[in-house]
Parts: C-alpha cells; sequence; structure tokens
C-alpha cells in the first residue's frame, strides 16, 4: 500500500526524487481521511518555500488543510490538472494526483523524513 | 423533490388576493419614472391562490428536521429544547417596538434587563464585567482577543501568537488571525487533554493568550486547569475561555475561578435560544476587573438606581455590534435564567453530563471510545471499526435520519478518526435517549451485516443521499438556469 521508494513527512506528504528535483502530494492514508476533495489551491511557480512551510491547500468536503513542502527549495513546476479535476488527489494520490514540484535547496534534509516503513508505523499507530 | 417550488405552482393570471377599487386618480407610470429605469418585462412572481400558498409553506415546514420534532444531539451545538414562553415574552410589543435611539430614560426596563442579565453571567462564570455586543460565538472569541491585545497594548508588551490546542473549535485559531495573531497549535497529550509540557515549551514572552474551552472538545474536563493557568500567567500571558461548553458547568465550577481572564458565552446554546437556522445567536463576552476598561463601548452601567448606555471609556476597543447585541437572544437568556434560578441551572448541568454519560457508556461497547475517560456533557465516540466493511461515519449519521434522529456532529474533533460527537443535552427524556441508543446499536449491527443499507442511506428521507463533492464544485444559485 505504502510505496517504498518515497519518503514521507509526518504531515502526511511523500516525495519522491530525481536529478534533483522532487514531486510532492499527498499520501492515500491523507486523501483517505479527508475524504472527497474538492478544490486545491496551488503555489506561484518560482516561489522560494522552507522546510514545513505551507505552501498548498487542500480542501475536502470535511475540512480544508494546508500542504507542508517536506523540503526546502524553489517551486519549478505545479499540477494544473489538480485546478479542474482535484479529486485526481482521492483516485491516484501517488500518481496523477501529484500537487508540487520543488527543486531541492538542501538534499540533506530527505535524511529526516520518514521511511514507507517508518510512515506506516506513523499510520498505524498514531 | 418532494415539494414543489412556489414558482412552479398556480398558473398565469390566477390571483391571491382581492385588491379593493382604487378610488385615487391614476397616474401613467411613464411619467413618473425615466424611461431608462422602467422594466422591460413583467416581474415573475408566483401566481398562486390563497390555499396553495398555506399548504406549500406548512408542508415545507412539516419537512424539517429541527429540535421541535426530532431528538438532536449535535455534539458542541447544545440543542436543548427552547421554552416557549421565551418567544411569547421576547416578542411582547414593548420589546419588539423599541426603536435604538430612544433615550436612555425612557427605555429604563430593556436597560436593566441587559444590565441584570450581564450581572447573572459574571456570577454564573465568575467575572466582574462584561459585554452583551457579539453576536455569536466566533464574535465573542475575536472580542475577546481585541480586549486582549488592547490590554497588552496599553502595557506597551508586544506579543504576537496565542497557544491553542489541536482539539479546538475551528473558530479558534480562525479568530487569532483576524485579531492580528498567529495561532500556534499544541499537541493533545494521550488522554486528550493539554499536554502541560508541550504547552510549558511554547509558553513565552511572544504568548497573547492561551485559549482553551473546558471541558475540552473530547467533552473531557481539563483537570490540570489550576496549573494551566498558573504556567500562562507566569509569562505575561491571558487565559481565555471557550464558553461553547458551559452547559457541563453551572451551578457546579466557575471559569473565572479556574483562572480564566476572558470567556465568551453562547447564550444560543446554554441559555436556550433557538439558532442553527432557527434564530440569531449572540455571544457576550465577560472579563476580569483589569481588562473591563478595554470592553466595547458602549456599557451599560447603573448609577443611583437609573441605567445609561456608558461611552466614555477612553480605552474601549470601540464597537463591535451596530447598537446593543441580538436584544430578542438577550431576552431569551434573561427569561430562562430568571425561570430556572440558581438551582434549575445546577440541575440544567447535572443532568447534561447524566445524560451524556448514559448515553456514552451504552454505546461504547458497539462503537470505540477512543478517549476513555468519564465525559461531561458531551462525548466522542469513533467509527473506525467499521471501515473494514466500507461504512463511515457519514453512512452512519445518514442512516440516522431514517430511524428519526439528528445525527450527532460529525469528523469533530478533528483528534479522533472518524468522530462521532454526542450531546444529549439536559431536556430529553430517559425514553427519547433509550431510542436513540437502539437505533445506533442496531445501526452498528448494520454496518457489519447489511453495509450497502448504510452506503444508500438515508432511504425514508424527502431528499436522498446528496452528492457533496458536485454541491461545493458546482454551485447552483437559482432555482432554474436562464435560458
Amino acid at each position: 500500500m505504502i510505496p517504498k521508494d518515497l519518503k514521507y513527512s509526518k504531515e502526511h506528504e511523500w516525495i519522491k526524487v530525481e536529478n534533483g528535483v522532487g514531486t510532492v502530494g499527498i499520501t492515500q492514508y491523507a486523501q483517505e481521511q479527508l475524504g472527497d476533495i474538492v478544490f486545491v489551491e496551488l503555489p506561484s511557480i518560482g516561489r522560494e518555500v522552507e522546510k514545513m512551510e505551507a505552501v498548498a491547500v487542500v480542501e475536502s468536503v470535511k475540512a480544508a488543510s494546508d500542504i507542508y513542502t517536506p523540503v526546502s527549495g524553489k517551486i519549478v513546476e505545479i499540477n494544473e490538472e489538480l485546478n479542474s479535476s482535484p479529486n485526481l488527489i482521492n483516485e491516484d494520490p501517488y500518481g496523477k494526483g501529484w500537487i508540487f514540484k520543488i527543486e531541492l535547496k538542501e538534499p540533506k534534509e530527505l535524511d529526516e523524513l520518514l521511511s514507507a516503513e517508518e510512515y506506516e508505523r506513523l499510520i498505524t499507530e498514531g | 423533490m418532494a415539494e414543489k417550488l412556489i414558482f412552479e405552482l398556480g398558473r398565469i393570471d390566477r390571483e391571491g388576493v382581492s385588491i379593493p377599487p382604487d378610488d385615487l386618480e391614476s397616474l401613467n407610470i411613464d411619467e413618473l419614472i425615466p424611461e431608462e429605469l422602467l422594466r422591460k418585462r413583467d416581474p415573475t412572481l408566483p401566481e398562486v391562490s390563497e390555499v396553495e400558498v398555506i399548504r406549500h409553506y406548512t408542508r415545507l415546514s412539516q419537512l424539517n428536521f429541527c429540535v421541535d420534532t426530532h431528538f438532536y444531539p449535535l455534539g458542541s451545538c447544545t440543542m436543548k429544547y427552547n421554552p416557549r414562553i421565551g418567544e411569547k415574552l421576547s416578542t411582547l410589543e414593548g420589546f419588539t417596538s423599541l426603536h435604538p435611539y430612544e433615550p436612555d430614560e425612557l427605555v429604563q426596563g430593556v436597560l436593566k434587563i441587559m444590565f441584570d442579565l450581564g450581572q447573572y453571567l459574571c456570577e454564573i462564570g465568575g467575572f466582574d464585567a462584561i459585554t452583551l455586543q457579539p453576536s455569536a460565538g466566533a464574535h465573542g472569541e475575536l472580542t475577546g482577543l481585541l480586549i486582549i491585545r488592547a490590554y497588552h497594548e496599553t502595557k506597551g508588551r508586544k506579543r504576537s501568537k496565542v497557544i491553542i490546542p489541536d482539539s479546538a473549535h475551528g473558530t479558534n485559531p480562525a479568530s487569532c488571525t483576524l485579531a492580528g495573531y498567529k495561532a500556534i497549535e499544541i499537541k493533545s497529550g494521550k488522554d486528550g487533554c493539554i499536554d502541560l509540557k508541550r504547552l510549558q515549551e511554547e509558553l513565552d514572552e511572544e504568548t497573547a493568550a492561551v485559549m482553551i474551552t473546558n471541558p475540552n472538545t473530547l467533552g473531557i474536563f481539563e483537570e490540570e486547569i489550576l496549573r494551566i493557568a498558573e504556567i500562562t500567567h507566569s509569562v505575561g500571558a491571558l487565559l481565555y475561555g471557550d464558553g461553547a461548553n458551559l452547559n457541563a458547568l453551572m451551578g457546579i465550577t466557575r471559569p473565572g475561578d479556574m483562572g480564566f481572564d476572558v470567556l465568551h458565552f453562547n447564550l444560543h446554546k446554554t441559555f436556550a435560544a433557538p439558532h442553527g437556522g432557527g434564530g440569531p445567536g449572540s455571544g457576550p463576552v465577560a472579563v476580569k476587573k483589569e481588562l473591563e476598561p478595554f470592553l466595547p463601548v458602549p456599557v451599560i452601567v447603573k448609577k443611583d438606581g437609573k441605567y445609561t448606555l456608558d461611552y466614555n471609556r477612553p480605552l474601549s476597543i470601540g464597537k463591535v455590534k451596530s447598537f446593543y447585541g441580538n436584544l430578542p437572544v438577550i431576552i431569551k437568556a434573561y427569561i430562562y435564567i430568571r425561570m430556572m434560578g440558581a438551582q434549575g441551572l445546577k440541575r440544567v448541568s447535572e443532568n447534561a453530563v447524566l445524560n451524556a454519560r448514559y448515553v456514552i457508556n451504552r454505546l461504547k461497547g458497539a462503537f470505540d471510545l477512543p478517549y476513555n475517560k468519564p465525559p461531561m456533557h458531551e462525548g466522542v465516540l469513533s467509527g473506525k471499526k467499521f471501515r473494514e466493511y466500507g461504512v463511515r461515519t457519514l453512512d452512519i449519521a445518514k442512516r440516522l435520519l431514517d430511524y428519526g434522529f439528528h445525527p450527532p456532529t460529525i469528523y469533530f474533533p478533528l483528534i479522533v478518526e472518524e468522530a462521532l460527537m454526542i450531546e444529549p443535552t439536559e431536556t430529553e427524556t430517559k425514553e427519547t435517549l433509550d431510542a436513540f441508543i437502539e437505533a445506533m446499536l442496531k445501526i452498528a449491527e448494520e454496518a457489519v451485516k447489511t453495509p450497502e443499507l448504510l452506503k444508500s442511506a438515508p432511504h425514508t428521507t424527502p431528499v436522498k443521499r446528496l452528492d457533496e463533492v458536485k454541491a461545493a464544485k458546482e454551485l447552483k444559485l437559482r432555482w432554474k438556469e436562464y435560458k
């Protein structure tokens, strides 16, 4: 269920890094907790952000939640598809439901994130 | 739809009233109003007979799910029965024909009611002074925080943040932000109460206030409240009380005695005025002596047996509402308190707690009770165990409608997964509570045996399951589309 090749934050974001650029989304567990997502507020491209800064907002029928960036860096791409189909996050949280891409400033920060096993423990033990 | 819209009823040129013959001279409308302001076509107004109108609105009123027709255990909302005497007396002509600009000496009666209600609330809460102006709870929060801000500023303190537990009502952080503070959320402890260590870590010279609901939103009394007040005050911060859950405490203990410096009341919850679509709210804010100078103007004062509206308060945060507050709600709360008396209010809280404990205790086997402490006036269960059958708390709530009960609050507080927050209030009989419990137990069985029944509920209501995603994404603000 929880992809092994990703890193996770305690706030339920995942990140996948390729060539110094991280793709960020929210986990299967997070989308289940939120319920049907109706709106996503995306960050602007070029914005410089610090690790754990709130950069996007996901609104479901139950609640609005901030999405935090698990690493520091510059936003280089956003998933425009989410503007018209926010439900992609529910349907495919680790794929088509990605939220933004970030150019890493401090690749070392990745070491502080959770592995798939550690994240699984977080959501099962609370 | 179970009922047509009024625009879909009737027929062209049907008239519901007979207008008497006109004995005035007729004037041509074109000569009275410039042409560009005249409408090009007739307005599309309903053309219906009187009996069609009466039947239509009577039927609509019967479709309502409300306190007058159904048990309504909506957690954190205190949907108690609203005694009819409040409606009757608050709509007396002496009240409804008042004008807000009448001179003080001509409205001594209503000023006395407002002054006395303020005194009663201060006595119930353990405070020294009060404003009745705020329109409802969240407005009270903002007013209270602006008073706190004015207090710190007068002392020359620059403070930037307010600490809030993660179980707080969503309005708390919103009010902080509106008042210009940064809301700092702290994680609750394993027992669902405030974690003193985490609070201590966040408390510093930048902290303007700590904002707490007691009992908290899990319905659990914060037993360390005296210590919380002590460490909050030790850095010069103030303790703000969200009075949403006051129905658990009246006549038993007082927030003012626990160390709270500011408290907002919800007259529409605790003091039995209709709310939640049934009427406006009222959120008076009570404070300790040292915060009195900052209260909104005007403050009602009594001197030599006369009541006046005092605007001469140089340190006041100013007005927070036009005129003096939502008067009918204020009058209803006054009537309620006078009718119940001190002993009666104490019994209200005792029975509110008794009813909640009875319901939670009988349901805690069939549902999970994540924070297993005796609840106060409300308790929070979890529907987590039904996830494996594909059933969510939302489905349980919808199914309750089929059994003739308004669902509890769901998915709040946020720290409980699949939360069901049940507040029965003191006005319900044991028979009603038992019927609700039986329905909940039945639903717990259905969730396992016939989950589809829950997932497609409600089945007996005029409108079936709504598509909430579609409703949020495709707003339709007109009854039919303009072609």
